[in-house]
């Protein structure tokens, strides 16, 4: 166990963030307390490998029942590693996004688009040793949402994951470069700190793009460092 | 070379067929749900429960808490979690959409004592749409008044709201239960921590 660096509170948005509305009512009032972060933060779950199945980290193929999925296959390939640039082995990332057209399987969402009989749209997978994970997907579409008149959700993809310990634990949503849809949504701008922003883009990569398959996309992602000494790289 | 932490950004709406599947009937496994230790665990079995309310006093349908805890003798899991080995995970993961009052859930054992001086407490962190940064607080126990006199984290706490930290023993005909309520605002607004 270990202790970790406080968080940037300037990598993140303030607690409400009255322009995406529901933070309002739902975002606490009062700032945080500062406590010694000890052991209880300093832990965190591990998961056994059978935690994540075969095909857990392919949505193009995990939720088939009787063809492929519809839209743009894409492949993601990032790398977790905390402030201090070191990589982050054997942390699960867990993912769940809308289809092509932009319709999540949760019984709530009532966006009118179709669903995809072979999509469901969630899957996890643990990073290797250098921090490095993958994921086949299908390029999720935008979709409605009722914050303002005319809003609609960039084409994202939900991320969550438990870094090494409790007080690392980081749920985000990674964004596609050149969206214009960017720049009027509340959820994105909710961080003010436009180089932190940036950290929410993917990247497209040729070099990550398969021949005859699936567009490339790099997404790293960034934990809380550790207190004490940086190992050297 | 230092690197920019990776901003939060909320679990939305949708998260329950990708974290929370089990519980609320997806076709996908779950990593965590409300059980956080088996019937063989060691320790006194309790049930943890519970209600988020807004800043209307609306319960939340679509928040999901997770806690991590120390076992019966107030260790932290260090291995992967299994619940077979010992009946123990530490980990829990309840949303807040399948109960007909929106309640949260977990069945697990008391922790123990994890260091001198301190009480016995879960830790918690609450993720709903609207929150675009989760939220840390602790669950502490009111039969413990003498040990949460002298733990430092509680006493830091202005005496004023310790309160909301206190989840409160009931006995119920299924056994032993400890409600604890979360209100992201108002005068019983929880307090949260920056860990
Ligand atoms: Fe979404």
């Amino acid at each position: 166990m270990s202790t970790f660096k406080p968080r940037d509170w300037g990598s993140h948005a303030p607690l409400i963030a009255p322009e995406y509305k529901s933070t309002i009512l739902r975002g606490p009032s009062r700032s945080p307390l500062a406590i010694k972060s000890g052991l209880t933060e300093g832990t965190g779950p591990r998961f056994a490998p059978a935690a994540v199945r075969e095909l857990d980290f392919d949505l193009t193929r995990n939720g088939v029942v009787n063809g492929e999925p519809q839209g743009e296959r894409i492949v993601v390939h990032g790398r977790v590693m905390d402030t201090d640039g070191r990589p982050q082995s054997n942390i699960l990332v867990e993912i769940w996004q809308a289809n092509a057209a932009g319709r999540y399987v949760h019984k709530v969402d009532q966006h009118d688009a179709p669903l995809d009989p072979n999509f469901r749209g969630s899957g996890r997978c643990f990073t290797d040793e250098d921090g490095n994970y993958k994921f086949y997907t299908i390029k999720p579409g935008a979709y409605p949402w009722g914050n303002h008149f005319n809003a609609w959700r960039p084409n994202h993809i939900h991320l969550s994951l438990f870094g090494p310990g409790f007080a690392t634990r980081l749920v985000t949503q990674m964004y596609f470069p050149g969206d214009p849809l960017l720049e009027l949504d509340p959820i994105f701008l909710g961080t003010e700190d436009a180089r932190a922003r940036e950290r929410l883009i993917a990247k497209f990569s040729i070099d990550r793009t398969e021949e005859g398959f699936a567009l490339g996309y790099q997404f790293d992602i960034v934990l809380r460092g550790r207190n004490g000494t940086p190992m050297e790289n | 070379m230092s690197y920019g932490e990776t901003p939060s950004q909320t679990v939305g709406p949708y998260f329950a067929y990708g974290l929370t599947a089990g519980q609320y009937g997806y076709d996908f496994t779950d990593i965590a749900d409300p059980v956080v230790a088996g019937q063989d665990a060691k320790g006194e079995h309790i049930r943890i429960t519970g209600t988020v309310f807004d800043a209307n006093g609306a319960p939340v349908n679509d928040a999901m808490i997770e806690i991590w805890q120390a076992d019966a003798d107030g260790n932290y899991s260090e291995k992967p979690i299994d619940v077979a080995d010992t009946g123990f995970r530490g980990l829990g993961r309840c949303g807040t959409g399948t109960d007909a009052k929106n309640r949260f859930w977990f069945d697990t054992v008391k922790p123990g004592v994890v260091a001198d001086a301190e009480a016995p407490f879960v830790n918690v962190i609450v993720f709903m749409r609207g929150m675009l940064v989760h939220a840390f607080t602790r669950f502490y126990f009111d039969d413990e008044a003498e040990l949460n006199a002298k733990d430092p984290v509680l006493q830091s706490v202005p005496a004023d709201r310790r309160d909301t930290l206190i989840a409160k023993r009931v006995e119920t005909s299924t056994g032993i239960e400890y409600q604890i309520d979360i209100h992201m605002q108002g005068d019983a607004e929880t307090v949260f921590f920056d860990v």
